[in-house]
């Protein structure tokens, strides 16, 4: 177990916690947009820094969903200078989403105003966090879609930006992973219609043997299939018939 | 070539080298490093190859195709020795003359020599050429020596005996050496070398790699290139002494794409130097064994980042990680590593050789050493200049650079690179130390110095350095990515004349969370140029924002939008 | 059919680099040097090759600067926009260039004869400004010599 502080408030934790983990434990809110709690943390949105001082008195500026826990450890998350870079970083992710309703709360939140900077447009709301990519690749294990590009021209994208996917199954995970409601997913007609930043992928849905309703995208199907050795046939029907 | 199976045996190959070679008959040192060849390098190798058989004057002299020696302004540079006649500015045609009249009569061609324009002489001797005259070239001196091609060349000079020395010290003993000589990372972080071989030597695991960075990606900045160029050897033998220090088997040299010439005589020098058996499995018949693997760069400046680097020899994108635990614990492959900067590898055989004592003895008390810059931009002689640290800029850009061409003034030198700031005339004085430089907000840097003269727009420097920075950006990081696309905005419209009132401000504001909020060093110091050009020329902000006007007459502001 | 020997190429390179995923980097600049760009085909090869996943090939090639997904002219220029070349006007040698060509950085000329590119820096800083095409280096540019030393090139 190991014993730290935060925001004055005694904790004690397992080791290889990390400080957001710890927090969280402890009903302390920090705010993240990029961390997902199914995947390995990035460390890119920056939201979630703190301020840190360890047992032999070094003084920094951490993100807490990467630092490890320490003995001793006096960790602030709310600090005057924290809430600045705060202010800042939503002000900037303002410029870049305008019209996310996530990054509106959010300034809401830090009483962030208009935003001083330009206006990015196109980049509807994606803020690339890559929750969709890391879950793709770390939990589905597919990896159809990847950051491509770098800086400021960065972009979540297919390979080549095409409008298919060879190994993309259609699960919607990014979907769900996805803080800003960025990727969109609608099963309509038999079809299903993943919408990314800058590609739309489509599916076909399959159809219940017993109930007639569609229920998964078959390519899904076939991976759950080939994964898990299952012959395709015990997903003819759709979970609610198959008792 | 023979593997070679001990130090006696490494002494007694320099031996029969040596004795193959006549003390006393001329060489003719062509430099053809990148630099020279701009100039047409090839052409005059070419020709003197021509001309020696023709005159028939090869029992007569002997040609030696070098590396760079550092006086870039003056290419294609000639060095005959060992009377050390140095012509400079040297064309194919000239050949023919030099041949007859300086090897064949032992007349000196004039017009070929330098004109020390302060004294208003000509100059015969390389010593006293003015831009050498004040420079210590410890590390960059030796390239004239050396056939990068030819691994003999670097052990006729005494290469390898540090190594072949260090294999008998132990590998405590060495970093005692390295900490006590007190060298510091010559890449730009200034990090104490001892320390970083100390961590990485202690780190849990038997499997440690040993990394070369010689992406020397600082736009301006050429000094890894003329030693990987010029004098790969002194770079591999640093690097298998560091190895055996810390106990590690395998390592990487990881050149910038942009370098072709670098990455082929390092590959060249890697194969000779396993032929010899000073590379590779039982290195001198010591037991210990090290490989090492050349790579390249992508053409991305942030894989001069440590871990970016890293990331891009496991065939990654260059992303950088946070750092909470350090590379020598964690690095390449998640295994403890060690990355050095090219200068900082090249340092070490000196060490080794003559004691840190004696080393330690050079510089100030915080910067140890010496260091090699890449002077240029406005300046009278472009060129690699190297001085013990402490030398005082106003000697390297006035005494060396020989100051500002065509009549102009001084207005600034750039130090670090898009990392570093702007240093103003009245800090002339500051010594070239790694915390003085940073003290004045900017920093040592990898070695880039870039003088700018009265007709430089500082504003307009800032715009070029947060453009650079924004084009080399992974991305990854909100404060970095985000906050160079709005600087630069703020700055392109600064200098188009519609800068605002507030806009100084909002670009201090953005500073201050890019750099206490950034995930690695690119996005950290990316605000410096911004910022040290606001503190020290504050005033050509406000001409622009305030009056519309840029008072080096470099921007183009529209009369109307001064309405 | 230059597809197949494209395949083959490729897979000579993948071959001399014995298959190992972190040589990514290096597989592509020979590949590209093999082939003269990075067509998709070959990077699905590669991805095969290397067992890594398209995207993740596609993520490398987009993010550094050194490849190219589109054909390339047979001379590449590349104008250094280093920091020594920039205060000795090398954005002016650009532009005339450009409007020599009649193409901007980044594209081809449309009978493929050039590509223009710009570098941060190939360290020949002495003489910048400073035009590198294909392996010859052009020291001291200005935006009148443009016009001649491009002739040299057909």
């Amino acid at each position: 177990m190991v014993n730290l502080t935060i925001n004055g408030r005694q904790i004690k934790t397992e080791a290889n916690t990390t400080v957001l983990e710890a927090a969280r434990a402890n009903n302390i809110s920090i705010p993240t947009l990029c961390a997902n709690e199914a995947t390995a943390p990035y460390g890119a949105c920056r939201l979630c820094l703190v301020e840190i001082k360890t047992a032999r008195g070094r003084e920094r500026l951490v993100t807490s969903c990467l630092y490890n826990v320490e003995e001793g450890l006096t960790v602030q998350t709310n600090t005057d200078r924290i809430r600045k870079i705060r202010k800042m970083l939503i002000e900037l992710l303002l410029a870049r989403c305008p019209d996310s309703d996530v990054i509106q709360k959010l300034a809401q939140e830090y009483g962030v105003g208009k935003s001083r900077f330009v206006e990015q447009s196109g980049t509807n709301k994606c803020i690339l966090c890559a929750n969709c990519s890391r879950t793709c690749e770390e939990v589905v294990g597919v990896s159809a879609i990847s950051l491509s590009k770098r800086g400021t021209e960065r972009e979540m994208t297919t390979p080549f930006g095409d409008d298919f996917s060879d190994v993309c199954i259609g699960c919607g995970s990014c979907s769900f992973s996805c803080p800003t409601g960025a990727i969109t997913v609608e099963d309509k007609k038999g079809k299903r219609t993943i919408t990314f930043p800058h590609n739309i992928v489509e599916f076909k849905l399959k159809k219940c043997s017993v109930c007639g309703q569609y229920w998964a995208p078959e390519k899904q199907i076939k991976y759950i299939a080939k994964t898990s050795g299952t012959p395709l046939t015990d997903y003819d029907k759709c979970p609610d018939c198959r008792d | 070539m023979v593997k070679i199976k001990s130090p006696a045996e490494l002494g007694a190959l320099k031996n029969s080298i040596m004795e193959k070679r006549q003390a006393e008959k001329p060489v003719i040192t062509i430099c053809n490093g990148t630099g020279c060849q701009a100039y047409g390098s090839k052409s005059v190798v070419a020709a003197f190859e021509n001309e020696v058989k023709k005159q028939n004057l090869e029992s007569k002299v002997d040609l030696k195709v070098i590396g760079c020696p550092g006086f870039c302004e003056r290419g294609t540079l000639v060095v005959i020795k060992p009377k050390d006649i140095f012509y400079q500015r040297v064309l194919p045609k000239d050949v023919p003359e030099i041949l007859s009249e300086t090897i064949g009569k032992g007349n000196i061609v004039n017009r070929l020599l330098f004109t020390d324009r302060a004294r208003n002489e000509k100059i015969v001797k390389e010593g006293d050429v003015p831009f050498y005259k004040s420079q210590m070239r410890l590390i960059l001196g030796n390239n004239e020596l050396i056939d990068p091609e030819k691994i003999d060349d670097y052990i006729a000079i005494g290469g390898y005996t540090a190594l072949a020395k260090a294999l008998q010290m132990t590998p405590e003993t060495i970093i005692a050496e390295v900490k006590k000589s007190g060298l510091r990372g010559r890449g730009g972080a200034g990090f104490p070398t001892g320390n970083k071989w100390e961590s990485t030597r202690n780190a849990h695991g038997d499997i440690k790699y040993i990394i070369c960075n010689a992406d020397e990606g600082d736009p301006g900045a050429f000094m890894d290139r003329s030693l990987v160029e010029g004098n790969p050897h002194s770079v591999l033998e640093g690097m298998i002494i560091g190895a055996y220090a810390i106990g590690g088997h395998e390592g990487y040299v990881y050149v910038r794409n942009e370098y072709p010439l670098a990455v082929k005589n390092m590959r060249l020098a890697i194969e000779q130097a396993e032929a010899y058996g000073l590379l590779g499995d039982n290195i001198l018949g010591s037991g210990f064994s090290f490989h090492l693997q050349i790579r390249r760069g992508g053409g991305a400046f942030v894989c001069g980042e440590s871990t970016a680097l890293m990331a891009s020899l496991e065939g990654k994108v260059g992303e950088p990680r946070a750092k909470y635990i350090h590379t020598s614990e964690q690095g390449l492959f998640g295994k403890p590593s060690n990355l050095n900067n090219v200068e900082t590898w090249a340092n070490v055989p000196l060490i080794i050789n003559k004691g840190a004592d004696w080393y330690s003895k050079i510089g100030t008390a915080g910067s140890k050493g010496t260091k090699i810059f890449a002077l240029v931009g406005n300046i009278t002689n472009t060129g690699l200049v190297e001085v013990p640290m402490g030398t005082t800029l106003r000697t390297i850009v006035f005494d060396i650079g020989g100051g500002i061409p065509k009549g102009r003034k001084f207005k600034a030198v750039q130090t670090g690179g898009p990392s570093g700031g702007m240093i103003p005339e009245k800090l002339l004085d500051l010594p070239v130390d790694f915390d003085e430089l940073t003290k004045a907000g900017s920093m040592m840097g990898s070695g880039g110095m870039i003088v700018m003269d009265e007709k430089t727009c500082m504003v307009e420097m800032a715009r070029y350095y947060t453009n650079f920075l924004m084009g080399e950006s992974c991305g990854k990081c909100v404060p970095c990515r985000e906050g160079l696309r709005q600087m630069k905005y703020i700055l392109d419209s600064i200098t188009e004349g519609r800068g605002k009132e507030g806009d100084i401000e909002l670009l201090q504001d953005l500073a201050a969370t890019m750099v206490d909020a950034s995930l690695c060093q690119l996005g950290q110091s990316a605000s410096n140029p911004v910022m040290s050009s606001i503190r020290y020329f504050r005033d050509e902000y406000e001409a622009h924002i305030k009056e519309h006007k840029c008072p080096a007459g470099v921007c183009k502001i529209a009369a109307a939008a001064a309405k | 059919m230059p597809e197949n020997e494209n395949k083959a190429k490729v897979k000579e390179v993948i071959k001399k680099y014995h298959k190992d995923k972190s040589t990514l980097i290096d597989v592509l600049h020979d590949t590209q040097a093999a082939i003269g760009y990075l067509p998709r085909e070959a990077l699905e090869t590669i991805s095969a090759g290397l067992d890594i996943p398209l995207s993740k090939v596609f993520s490398v090639v987009t993010f550094f600067k050194a490849f190219s997904l589109t054909p390339r002219g047979r001379h590449l220029i590349n104008v250094c926009l280093g920091t020594a070349c920039h205060v000795r006007g090398a954005d002016k040698v650009v532009e005339q260039i450009e409007k020599e060509l009649g193409i901007k950085t980044g594209e081809n000329t449309a009978d493929l004869r050039f590509t223009l590119e710009t570098v941060n820096c190939v360290g020949a800083c002495a003489l910048g400004p400073i035009v590198v095409i294909g392996e010859d280096l052009h020291g001291e540019m200005t935006p009148e010599k443009v016009s001649e030393v491009l002739k040299n090139y057909s």
